[in-house]
Protein backbone atom coordinates (compact mmCIF):
# COMPACT_ATOMS: atom_id res chain seq x y z
CA UNK A 1 0.00 0.00 0.00
CA UNK A 2 2.93 2.30 0.81
CA UNK A 3 4.25 1.82 -2.67
CA UNK A 4 1.00 2.92 -4.25
CA UNK A 5 0.71 5.95 -1.93
CA UNK A 6 4.29 7.06 -2.49
CA UNK A 7 3.95 6.48 -6.22
CA UNK A 8 0.80 8.57 -6.26
CA UNK A 9 2.41 11.48 -4.42
CA UNK A 10 5.44 11.47 -6.70
CA UNK A 11 3.20 11.17 -9.74
CA UNK A 12 1.17 14.21 -8.68
CA UNK A 13 4.41 16.14 -8.19
CA UNK A 14 5.51 15.29 -11.71
CA UNK A 15 2.17 16.39 -13.11
CA UNK A 16 1.79 19.61 -11.10
CA UNK A 17 5.34 20.77 -11.87
CA UNK A 18 4.59 20.16 -15.58
CA UNK A 19 7.54 17.82 -16.01
CA UNK A 20 8.71 18.49 -19.61
CA UNK A 21 8.93 14.80 -20.54
CA UNK A 22 5.38 14.20 -19.37
CA UNK A 23 3.98 17.29 -21.11
CA UNK A 24 5.68 16.31 -24.36
CA UNK A 25 4.34 12.76 -24.31
CA UNK A 26 0.83 13.94 -23.41
CA UNK A 27 0.71 16.53 -26.19
CA UNK A 28 1.95 14.00 -28.74
CA UNK A 29 -0.69 11.47 -27.63
CA UNK A 30 -3.43 14.05 -28.00
CA UNK A 31 -2.30 15.20 -31.45
CA UNK A 32 -2.10 11.66 -32.81
CA UNK A 33 -5.42 10.58 -31.30
CA UNK A 34 -7.20 13.75 -32.52
CA UNK A 35 -5.80 13.30 -36.03
CA UNK A 36 -6.92 9.65 -36.09
CA UNK A 37 -10.36 10.58 -34.80
CA UNK A 38 -10.75 13.40 -37.34
CA UNK A 39 -9.91 11.12 -40.26
CA UNK A 40 -12.01 8.28 -38.85
CA UNK A 41 -14.99 10.66 -38.46
CA UNK A 42 -14.88 11.62 -42.12
CA UNK A 43 -15.03 7.91 -42.97
CA UNK A 44 -17.33 6.57 -40.27
CA UNK A 45 -20.13 9.15 -40.31
CA UNK A 46 -20.86 8.96 -44.07
CA UNK A 47 -20.39 5.17 -43.99
CA UNK A 48 -22.81 4.86 -41.07
CA UNK A 49 -25.29 7.12 -42.85
CA UNK A 50 -25.10 5.11 -46.07
CA UNK A 51 -25.62 1.87 -44.19
CA UNK A 52 -28.54 3.24 -42.22
CA UNK A 53 -30.47 4.99 -44.97
CA UNK A 54 -30.06 2.41 -47.70
CA UNK A 55 -31.48 -1.05 -47.77
CA UNK A 56 -29.60 -3.66 -49.73
CA UNK A 57 -28.89 -7.36 -49.68
CA UNK A 58 -26.28 -8.29 -47.08
CA UNK A 59 -26.74 -5.13 -45.02
CA UNK A 60 -27.35 -7.08 -41.81
CA UNK A 61 -24.18 -9.14 -42.43
CA UNK A 62 -22.09 -5.98 -42.86
CA UNK A 63 -23.49 -4.50 -39.66
CA UNK A 64 -22.72 -7.76 -37.85
CA UNK A 65 -19.18 -7.68 -39.19
CA UNK A 66 -18.72 -4.07 -38.06
CA UNK A 67 -19.99 -4.94 -34.61
CA UNK A 68 -17.62 -7.89 -34.43
CA UNK A 69 -14.72 -5.58 -35.26
CA UNK A 70 -15.50 -3.52 -32.13
CA UNK A 71 -13.63 -6.11 -30.12
CA UNK A 72 -10.73 -6.45 -32.51
CA UNK A 73 -7.62 -6.65 -30.30
CA UNK A 74 -5.42 -3.62 -30.86
CA UNK A 75 -2.33 -5.78 -31.34
CA UNK A 76 -4.07 -7.60 -34.19
CA UNK A 77 -4.70 -4.30 -35.96
CA UNK A 78 -1.12 -3.38 -35.11
CA UNK A 79 0.20 -6.56 -36.68
CA UNK A 80 -1.93 -6.13 -39.79
CA UNK A 81 -0.89 -2.52 -40.33
CA UNK A 82 2.71 -3.46 -39.55
CA UNK A 83 2.69 -6.06 -42.33
CA UNK A 84 1.18 -3.46 -44.70
CA UNK A 85 3.62 -0.65 -43.87
CA UNK A 86 6.79 -2.71 -43.43
CA UNK A 87 9.45 -2.21 -46.11
CA UNK A 88 8.77 -5.76 -47.22
CA UNK A 89 5.00 -5.13 -47.27
CA UNK A 90 2.79 -3.72 -50.04
CA UNK A 91 2.91 -0.12 -48.74
CA UNK A 92 6.55 -0.22 -47.61
CA UNK A 93 7.56 2.43 -50.11
CA UNK A 94 5.62 5.09 -48.20
CA UNK A 95 8.11 4.84 -45.33
CA UNK A 96 5.32 5.20 -42.77
CA UNK A 97 6.43 2.46 -40.37
CA UNK A 98 7.79 3.84 -37.08
CA UNK A 99 6.37 7.33 -37.77
CA UNK A 100 3.46 9.27 -36.19
CA UNK A 101 1.76 9.19 -39.61
CA UNK A 102 1.79 5.41 -39.53
CA UNK A 103 0.26 5.47 -36.06
CA UNK A 104 -2.56 7.68 -37.32
CA UNK A 105 -3.23 5.17 -40.12
CA UNK A 106 -3.33 2.28 -37.63
CA UNK A 107 -5.51 4.04 -35.08
CA UNK A 108 -7.91 5.18 -37.80
CA UNK A 109 -8.37 1.58 -38.95
CA UNK A 110 -8.84 0.58 -35.32
CA UNK A 111 -11.62 3.06 -34.52
CA UNK A 112 -13.54 3.30 -37.81
CA UNK A 113 -15.65 0.17 -37.07
CA UNK A 114 -16.78 1.29 -33.62
CA UNK A 115 -17.51 4.81 -34.84
CA UNK A 116 -19.46 3.51 -37.85
CA UNK A 117 -21.43 1.13 -35.67
CA UNK A 118 -22.25 3.81 -33.13
CA UNK A 119 -23.28 6.20 -35.91
CA UNK A 120 -25.75 3.59 -37.16
CA UNK A 121 -27.01 3.10 -33.62
CA UNK A 122 -27.35 6.86 -33.23
CA UNK A 123 -29.40 7.17 -36.41
CA UNK A 124 -31.52 4.15 -35.48
CA UNK A 125 -32.31 5.86 -32.20
CA UNK A 126 -34.29 8.52 -34.03
CA UNK A 127 -37.81 7.20 -34.37
CA UNK A 128 -39.55 6.82 -37.68
CA UNK A 129 -41.96 9.45 -36.47
CA UNK A 130 -39.33 12.14 -37.01
CA UNK A 131 -38.88 11.06 -40.61
CA UNK A 132 -42.59 10.67 -41.18
CA UNK A 133 -43.43 14.07 -39.76
CA UNK A 134 -40.61 15.69 -41.74
CA UNK A 135 -41.94 14.16 -44.93
CA UNK A 136 -45.55 15.03 -44.04
CA UNK A 137 -44.40 18.61 -43.56
CA UNK A 138 -43.25 18.55 -47.16
CA UNK A 139 -39.54 17.63 -46.75
CA UNK A 140 -37.77 15.91 -49.63
CA UNK A 141 -35.93 12.67 -48.89
CA UNK A 142 -32.62 14.56 -48.62
CA UNK A 143 -34.15 17.08 -46.22
CA UNK A 144 -35.56 14.21 -44.14
CA UNK A 145 -32.11 12.62 -43.90
CA UNK A 146 -30.66 15.95 -42.84
CA UNK A 147 -33.33 16.34 -40.17
CA UNK A 148 -32.61 12.90 -38.77
CA UNK A 149 -28.86 13.55 -38.71
CA UNK A 150 -29.41 16.83 -36.86
CA UNK A 151 -31.67 15.04 -34.39
CA UNK A 152 -29.01 12.34 -33.89
CA UNK A 153 -26.13 14.77 -33.44
CA UNK A 154 -25.68 14.18 -29.73
CA UNK A 155 -25.40 10.42 -30.09
CA UNK A 156 -23.08 10.83 -33.08
CA UNK A 157 -20.88 13.20 -31.10
CA UNK A 158 -20.71 10.52 -28.43
CA UNK A 159 -19.55 8.05 -31.11
CA UNK A 160 -16.75 10.43 -32.09
CA UNK A 161 -15.65 10.93 -28.48
CA UNK A 162 -15.67 7.18 -27.82
CA UNK A 163 -13.52 6.66 -30.91
CA UNK A 164 -11.14 9.28 -29.57
CA UNK A 165 -11.03 7.53 -26.20
CA UNK A 166 -10.19 4.21 -27.82
CA UNK A 167 -7.47 5.79 -29.98
CA UNK A 168 -5.92 7.52 -26.99
CA UNK A 169 -5.87 4.51 -24.70
CA UNK A 170 -4.85 1.75 -27.09
CA UNK A 171 -1.34 0.37 -26.89
CA UNK A 172 -1.10 -2.32 -29.59
CA UNK A 173 -1.02 -0.10 -32.66
CA UNK A 174 1.06 2.59 -30.98
CA UNK A 175 3.69 0.05 -29.97
CA UNK A 176 3.86 -1.96 -33.20
CA UNK A 177 3.53 0.88 -35.71
CA UNK A 178 5.10 3.72 -33.74
CA UNK A 179 7.86 1.67 -32.16
CA UNK A 180 7.82 3.82 -28.99
CA UNK A 181 10.67 6.02 -30.25
CA UNK A 182 11.64 8.66 -27.72
CA UNK A 183 10.74 12.19 -28.80
CA UNK A 184 9.03 10.93 -31.96
CA UNK A 185 6.42 8.23 -31.51
CA UNK A 186 6.37 7.74 -27.75
CA UNK A 187 2.84 8.28 -26.44
CA UNK A 188 1.19 7.86 -23.04
CA UNK A 189 0.37 4.16 -23.36
CA UNK A 190 3.69 3.03 -24.81
CA UNK A 191 5.58 5.15 -22.29
CA UNK A 192 3.64 3.45 -19.49
CA UNK A 193 4.57 0.04 -20.88
CA UNK A 194 8.22 1.03 -21.15
CA UNK A 195 8.60 2.69 -17.77
CA UNK A 196 6.83 -0.20 -16.08
CA UNK A 197 9.26 -2.67 -17.65
CA UNK A 198 12.08 -0.38 -16.56
CA UNK A 199 10.84 -0.31 -13.01
CA UNK A 200 10.07 3.44 -12.89
CA UNK A 201 6.76 3.05 -11.11
CA UNK A 202 6.19 6.74 -10.26
CA UNK A 203 6.61 7.91 -13.83
CA UNK A 204 4.28 5.16 -15.04
CA UNK A 205 1.70 6.13 -12.45
CA UNK A 206 1.92 9.80 -13.40
CA UNK A 207 1.27 8.91 -17.04
CA UNK A 208 -1.53 6.59 -15.99
CA UNK A 209 -3.18 9.33 -13.95
CA UNK A 210 -3.03 11.70 -16.93
CA UNK A 211 -4.54 9.07 -19.20
CA UNK A 212 -7.35 8.36 -16.76
CA UNK A 213 -7.98 12.10 -16.31
CA UNK A 214 -8.28 12.65 -20.04
CA UNK A 215 -10.61 9.65 -20.30
CA UNK A 216 -12.66 11.10 -17.46
CA UNK A 217 -12.98 14.43 -19.25
CA UNK A 218 -13.97 12.66 -22.45
CA UNK A 219 -16.58 10.66 -20.57
CA UNK A 220 -17.97 13.78 -18.95
CA UNK A 221 -18.21 15.32 -22.40
CA UNK A 222 -20.02 12.23 -23.68
CA UNK A 223 -22.52 12.47 -20.85
CA UNK A 224 -22.93 16.16 -21.34
CA UNK A 225 -23.45 15.71 -25.05
CA UNK A 226 -25.96 12.93 -24.52
CA UNK A 227 -27.78 15.10 -22.05
CA UNK A 228 -28.53 18.63 -23.06
CA UNK A 229 -25.81 20.29 -25.04
CA UNK A 230 -27.50 22.39 -27.63
CA UNK A 231 -30.85 23.04 -26.02
CA UNK B 1 -30.19 26.74 -33.48
CA UNK B 2 -29.05 25.68 -36.93
CA UNK B 3 -26.56 28.51 -37.04
CA UNK B 4 -25.02 27.39 -33.80
CA UNK B 5 -24.71 23.80 -35.02
CA UNK B 6 -22.99 25.01 -38.16
CA UNK B 7 -20.67 27.20 -36.15
CA UNK B 8 -19.67 24.37 -33.87
CA UNK B 9 -19.19 21.94 -36.75
CA UNK B 10 -17.03 24.47 -38.57
CA UNK B 11 -14.90 24.96 -35.49
CA UNK B 12 -14.52 21.23 -35.01
CA UNK B 13 -13.55 20.84 -38.64
CA UNK B 14 -10.91 23.57 -38.44
CA UNK B 15 -9.51 22.03 -35.27
CA UNK B 16 -9.36 18.61 -36.90
CA UNK B 17 -7.61 20.02 -39.97
CA UNK B 18 -5.10 21.88 -37.84
CA UNK B 19 -4.29 18.73 -35.91
CA UNK B 20 -3.93 16.65 -39.07
CA UNK B 21 -1.62 19.31 -40.47
CA UNK B 22 0.41 19.29 -37.27
CA UNK B 23 0.69 15.52 -37.39
CA UNK B 24 1.71 15.62 -41.04
CA UNK B 25 4.22 18.35 -40.21
CA UNK B 26 5.86 16.21 -37.57
CA UNK B 27 6.11 13.36 -40.07
CA UNK B 28 7.68 15.59 -42.69
CA UNK B 29 9.95 17.19 -40.10
CA UNK B 30 11.36 13.77 -39.26
CA UNK B 31 12.05 13.08 -42.91
CA UNK B 32 14.22 16.10 -43.59
CA UNK B 33 17.07 15.15 -41.32
CA UNK B 34 19.08 12.01 -41.89
CA UNK B 35 17.47 9.24 -39.90
CA UNK B 36 19.05 6.15 -38.36
CA UNK B 37 16.70 3.46 -37.14
CA UNK B 38 17.98 0.97 -34.62
CA UNK B 39 16.12 -2.01 -33.25
CA UNK B 40 17.46 -3.29 -30.01
CA UNK B 41 16.87 -5.70 -27.20
CA UNK B 42 15.03 -4.45 -24.14
CA UNK B 43 17.89 -5.25 -21.76
CA UNK B 44 20.16 -2.85 -23.60
CA UNK B 45 17.59 -0.07 -23.87
CA UNK B 46 15.93 -0.30 -20.47
CA UNK B 47 19.23 0.47 -18.72
CA UNK B 48 19.38 3.87 -20.45
CA UNK B 49 22.81 3.21 -21.97
CA UNK B 50 21.61 3.62 -25.53
CA UNK B 51 19.86 6.92 -24.79
CA UNK B 52 23.19 8.28 -23.58
CA UNK B 53 25.03 7.04 -26.67
CA UNK B 54 22.20 8.40 -28.83
CA UNK B 55 22.57 11.93 -27.45
CA UNK B 56 26.30 12.09 -28.10
CA UNK B 57 26.03 10.49 -31.53
CA UNK B 58 23.22 12.80 -32.64
CA UNK B 59 25.33 15.82 -31.73
CA UNK B 60 28.35 14.64 -33.68
CA UNK B 61 26.56 13.61 -36.88
CA UNK B 62 23.44 15.84 -36.88
CA UNK B 63 21.17 12.82 -37.37
CA UNK B 64 17.92 11.64 -35.79
CA UNK B 65 18.56 8.34 -34.08
CA UNK B 66 15.32 6.40 -33.62
CA UNK B 67 15.59 3.49 -31.25
CA UNK B 68 12.95 0.78 -31.26
CA UNK B 69 13.28 -1.44 -28.24
CA UNK B 70 11.88 -4.97 -28.47
CA UNK B 71 12.85 -8.55 -27.72
CA UNK B 72 15.78 -9.95 -29.70
CA UNK B 73 13.39 -12.07 -31.80
CA UNK B 74 11.35 -9.18 -33.15
CA UNK B 75 14.36 -6.83 -33.25
CA UNK B 76 16.00 -9.25 -35.71
CA UNK B 77 12.74 -9.55 -37.68
CA UNK B 78 12.71 -5.77 -38.17
CA UNK B 79 16.15 -6.08 -39.73
CA UNK B 80 15.18 -9.00 -41.97
CA UNK B 81 12.21 -6.98 -43.26
CA UNK B 82 14.34 -3.90 -43.89
CA UNK B 83 12.46 -1.77 -41.38
CA UNK B 84 15.56 -0.73 -39.46
CA UNK B 85 19.14 0.14 -40.42
CA UNK B 86 20.99 -1.40 -37.49
CA UNK B 87 20.35 -4.19 -34.99
CA UNK B 88 21.83 -4.35 -31.49
CA UNK B 89 21.10 -7.73 -29.94
CA UNK B 90 22.57 -10.61 -27.93
CA UNK B 91 22.02 -13.98 -29.57
CA UNK B 92 25.16 -15.13 -31.36
CA UNK B 93 23.50 -18.04 -33.20
CA UNK B 94 20.75 -15.96 -34.76
CA UNK B 95 23.18 -13.10 -35.42
CA UNK B 96 25.50 -15.32 -37.47
CA UNK B 97 22.51 -16.80 -39.33
CA UNK B 98 21.45 -13.28 -40.23
CA UNK B 99 24.81 -12.60 -41.85
CA UNK B 100 24.88 -15.96 -43.63
CA UNK B 101 21.44 -15.28 -45.09
CA UNK B 102 22.71 -11.96 -46.41
CA UNK B 103 20.49 -9.74 -44.25
CA UNK B 104 23.29 -8.61 -41.97
CA UNK B 105 26.41 -6.80 -43.12
CA UNK B 106 28.77 -7.78 -40.30
CA UNK B 107 28.80 -8.59 -36.60
CA UNK B 108 30.70 -6.34 -34.21
CA UNK B 109 30.80 -7.24 -30.53
CA UNK B 110 30.78 -4.06 -28.48
CA UNK B 111 29.82 -4.94 -24.91
CA UNK B 112 29.25 -7.88 -22.62
CA UNK B 113 28.19 -8.87 -19.16
CA UNK B 114 26.88 -12.06 -17.60
CA UNK B 115 23.47 -13.57 -17.22
CA UNK B 116 22.69 -14.58 -13.68
CA UNK B 117 20.39 -17.17 -12.23
CA UNK B 118 18.35 -15.48 -9.52
CA UNK B 119 16.03 -17.04 -6.98
CA UNK B 120 14.58 -16.71 -3.50
CA UNK B 121 17.10 -16.01 -0.78
CA UNK B 122 16.43 -19.30 1.04
CA UNK B 123 17.27 -21.16 -2.19
CA UNK B 124 14.80 -24.09 -1.82
CA UNK B 125 16.47 -26.11 -4.60
CA UNK B 126 19.93 -25.57 -3.09
CA UNK B 127 21.69 -24.46 -6.28
CA UNK B 128 24.09 -21.92 -4.83
CA UNK B 129 27.68 -22.67 -5.80
CA UNK B 130 26.80 -24.99 -8.67
CA UNK B 131 27.69 -24.54 -12.33
CA UNK B 132 24.93 -23.06 -14.48
CA UNK B 133 23.92 -26.28 -16.27
CA UNK B 134 23.98 -28.33 -13.09
CA UNK B 135 21.86 -25.67 -11.36
CA UNK B 136 19.23 -25.80 -14.10
CA UNK B 137 19.05 -29.58 -13.86
CA UNK B 138 18.68 -29.39 -10.09
CA UNK B 139 15.90 -26.81 -10.37
CA UNK B 140 14.03 -29.18 -12.69
CA UNK B 141 14.50 -32.23 -10.47
CA UNK B 142 13.51 -30.40 -7.33
CA UNK B 143 10.68 -28.71 -9.19
CA UNK B 144 9.17 -32.03 -10.26
CA UNK B 145 9.58 -33.37 -6.74
CA UNK B 146 8.02 -30.40 -4.94
CA UNK B 147 6.28 -28.20 -7.47
CA UNK B 148 4.78 -25.91 -4.87
CA UNK B 149 8.20 -25.02 -3.52
CA UNK B 150 10.58 -24.86 -6.47
CA UNK B 151 9.62 -23.08 -9.66
CA UNK B 152 11.35 -21.75 -12.72
CA UNK B 153 9.90 -18.75 -14.54
CA UNK B 154 10.85 -18.59 -18.20
CA UNK B 155 10.73 -15.51 -20.43
CA UNK B 156 9.10 -17.69 -23.07
CA UNK B 157 9.16 -14.82 -25.59
CA UNK B 158 11.87 -15.86 -28.04
CA UNK B 159 14.17 -13.15 -26.69
CA UNK B 160 17.94 -13.45 -26.44
CA UNK B 161 17.60 -14.39 -22.78
CA UNK B 162 15.05 -17.05 -23.67
CA UNK B 163 17.42 -18.43 -26.32
CA UNK B 164 20.14 -18.66 -23.68
CA UNK B 165 17.79 -20.46 -21.33
CA UNK B 166 17.19 -23.09 -24.02
CA UNK B 167 20.95 -23.47 -24.48
CA UNK B 168 21.36 -24.01 -20.74
CA UNK B 169 18.70 -26.74 -20.68
CA UNK B 170 20.51 -28.35 -23.59
CA UNK B 171 23.85 -28.11 -21.77
CA UNK B 172 22.16 -29.84 -18.82
CA UNK B 173 21.22 -32.69 -21.17
CA UNK B 174 17.52 -31.82 -21.19
CA UNK B 175 15.11 -31.20 -24.03
CA UNK B 176 13.51 -27.77 -23.74
CA UNK B 177 10.37 -28.95 -25.53
CA UNK B 178 9.84 -31.59 -22.86
CA UNK B 179 9.79 -29.17 -19.95
CA UNK B 180 6.29 -29.29 -18.61
CA UNK B 181 4.60 -29.19 -15.28
CA UNK B 182 3.53 -26.87 -12.57
CA UNK B 183 7.15 -26.04 -11.67
CA UNK B 184 7.84 -24.54 -15.11
CA UNK B 185 6.14 -21.18 -15.63
CA UNK B 186 6.17 -19.86 -19.19
CA UNK B 187 5.69 -16.12 -18.63
CA UNK B 188 5.78 -14.86 -22.23
CA UNK B 189 6.87 -11.43 -20.98
CA UNK B 190 9.80 -9.04 -21.04
CA UNK B 191 12.59 -9.25 -18.49
CA UNK B 192 11.16 -6.78 -16.00
CA UNK B 193 7.69 -8.36 -15.77
CA UNK B 194 9.29 -11.83 -15.68
CA UNK B 195 11.39 -10.80 -12.68
CA UNK B 196 8.32 -9.43 -10.94
CA UNK B 197 6.50 -12.69 -11.60
CA UNK B 198 9.41 -14.81 -10.34
CA UNK B 199 9.41 -12.63 -7.25
CA UNK B 200 5.69 -13.18 -6.68
CA UNK B 201 5.86 -16.97 -6.99
CA UNK B 202 9.27 -17.17 -5.22
CA UNK B 203 10.75 -18.87 -8.27
CA UNK B 204 14.08 -18.99 -10.07
CA UNK B 205 14.74 -17.25 -13.35
CA UNK B 206 17.52 -16.40 -15.77
CA UNK B 207 18.19 -12.68 -15.99
CA UNK B 208 20.64 -10.22 -17.45
CA UNK B 209 22.59 -8.30 -14.82
CA UNK B 210 21.52 -4.86 -16.00
CA UNK B 211 17.78 -5.45 -15.74
CA UNK B 212 18.25 -7.19 -12.40
CA UNK B 213 20.12 -4.18 -11.02
CA UNK B 214 17.34 -1.86 -12.19
CA UNK B 215 14.72 -3.94 -10.35
CA UNK B 216 16.78 -5.12 -7.40
CA UNK B 217 15.26 -2.66 -4.93
CA UNK B 218 11.75 -4.00 -5.50
CA UNK B 219 12.63 -7.68 -5.38
CA UNK B 220 13.25 -10.29 -2.71
CA UNK B 221 15.24 -12.33 -5.24
CA UNK B 222 19.03 -12.64 -5.00
CA UNK B 223 21.64 -13.68 -7.58
CA UNK B 224 22.62 -17.30 -6.90
CA UNK B 225 24.83 -18.15 -9.87
CA UNK B 226 27.05 -15.49 -11.41
CA UNK B 227 29.94 -15.19 -13.84
CA UNK B 228 29.75 -18.76 -15.09
CA UNK B 229 31.26 -19.04 -18.56
CA UNK B 230 28.01 -20.55 -19.84
CA UNK B 231 26.27 -17.34 -18.77
CA UNK B 232 28.35 -14.97 -20.88
CA UNK B 233 26.11 -12.34 -22.50
CA UNK B 234 27.64 -10.63 -25.53
CA UNK B 235 26.00 -7.66 -27.27
CA UNK B 236 26.75 -7.19 -30.94
CA UNK B 237 25.88 -4.60 -33.61
CA UNK B 238 24.77 -5.73 -37.07
CA UNK B 239 24.08 -3.17 -39.82
CA UNK B 240 21.34 -4.36 -42.19
CA UNK B 241 22.90 -5.13 -45.54
CA UNK B 242 21.95 -2.85 -48.45
CA UNK B 243 22.26 -5.84 -50.78
CA UNK B 244 18.77 -7.05 -49.77
CA UNK B 245 17.20 -3.73 -48.75
CA UNK B 246 18.70 -0.88 -50.80
CA UNK B 247 16.70 1.73 -48.88
CA UNK B 248 18.48 1.23 -45.53
CA UNK B 249 20.75 3.93 -44.17
CA UNK B 250 23.80 1.69 -44.11
CA UNK B 251 26.40 4.48 -44.11
CA UNK B 252 25.00 5.95 -40.88
CA UNK B 253 24.66 2.47 -39.35
CA UNK B 254 28.38 1.89 -39.98
CA UNK B 255 29.16 5.26 -38.37
CA UNK B 256 27.14 4.24 -35.31
CA UNK B 257 28.97 0.91 -35.02
CA UNK B 258 32.28 2.69 -35.37
CA UNK B 259 31.28 5.08 -32.60
CA UNK B 260 30.33 2.18 -30.32
CA UNK B 261 33.73 0.52 -30.80
CA UNK B 262 35.71 3.77 -30.70
CA UNK B 263 37.77 4.67 -27.66
CA UNK B 264 35.05 7.09 -26.56
CA UNK B 265 32.22 4.59 -27.09
CA UNK B 266 33.99 1.74 -25.34
CA UNK B 267 34.89 4.04 -22.43
CA UNK B 268 31.27 5.13 -22.13
CA UNK B 269 30.08 1.51 -22.04
CA UNK B 270 32.66 0.47 -19.46
CA UNK B 271 31.64 3.28 -17.11
CA UNK B 272 27.89 3.34 -17.61
CA UNK B 273 25.98 2.78 -14.40
CA UNK B 274 28.75 3.92 -12.06
CA UNK B 275 26.91 7.18 -11.23
CA UNK B 276 23.46 5.70 -10.78
CA UNK B 277 23.92 2.18 -9.45
CA UNK B 278 27.45 2.44 -8.12
CA UNK B 279 28.95 -0.13 -10.44
CA UNK B 280 29.25 -0.55 -14.19
CA UNK B 281 26.47 -2.54 -15.87
CA UNK B 282 28.48 -3.58 -18.92
CA UNK B 283 32.06 -4.38 -19.82
CA UNK B 284 33.66 -3.06 -22.99
CA UNK B 285 34.30 -5.76 -25.59
CA UNK B 286 37.62 -4.41 -26.80
CA UNK B 287 40.51 -6.23 -25.15
CA UNK B 288 38.36 -9.17 -24.03
CA UNK B 289 37.51 -10.55 -27.48
CA UNK B 290 39.09 -13.96 -26.87
CA UNK B 291 37.25 -14.37 -23.59
CA UNK B 292 33.87 -13.57 -25.15
CA UNK B 293 34.40 -15.55 -28.34
CA UNK B 294 34.46 -12.69 -30.83
CA UNK B 295 37.26 -13.45 -33.21
CA UNK B 296 38.71 -11.64 -36.22
CA UNK B 297 36.30 -9.16 -37.78
CA UNK B 298 33.83 -9.55 -34.94
CA UNK B 299 36.19 -8.08 -32.37
CA UNK B 300 35.07 -4.51 -31.66
CA UNK B 301 36.97 -3.10 -34.63
CA UNK B 302 35.84 -0.16 -36.78
CA UNK B 303 34.19 -1.14 -40.06
CA UNK B 304 35.64 0.11 -43.34
CA UNK B 305 33.88 3.21 -44.72
CA UNK B 306 33.20 1.45 -48.01
CA UNK B 307 31.68 -1.73 -46.52
CA UNK B 308 28.20 -0.53 -47.51
CA UNK B 309 28.97 0.20 -51.14
CA UNK B 310 30.86 -3.11 -51.40
CA UNK B 311 27.85 -5.01 -50.06
CA UNK B 312 25.42 -3.15 -52.31
CA UNK B 313 27.46 -3.88 -55.43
Amino acid sequence: MDEIGAGFVRAMELILTLDPAIVEITVRSLIIAVASTAIATTIAVPAGGLLHFHNFWGKRAIINLIQTLYSLPTVTVGLLVFLLLSRSGPLGGLGLLFTPGGMVVGQTILIVPIMTGLTIAALSGITDQVRDSAISLGASKRQAIFTIMVEARAAMMAAVLLGFGRALSEVGVAMMIGGNIQGYTRVLTTAIALETSRGDIEFSMALGIILVSISLIVNLLVNRVQGRWWT
Amino acid sequence: MKGKVLQISAMALILALLCTAAAAQSVAGGGQKDRLRISTTTSLYDTGLLEEVEKIFENIYNVDVHIISAGTGIAIQYGVRGDVDLILVHDVVRERNLIEEGHGLSRSCFAYNYFIIVGPEDDPAGIKGMGAAEAMKTIMEQGIESPGLVRFVSRGDDSGTHAREKLLWKAAGLDYEELRGRWYVDAGKGMGPTLVMANEVAGYTLCDTSTFEAFRGDLALVPLIEEDEALLNVYAAIPVSPSVHPAVNCAMAVKFVNFLVSEEGQGLIAEYGTDTIGKPLFKAARGDCDLIGCFGDECAMPLAEDSCSLAAA
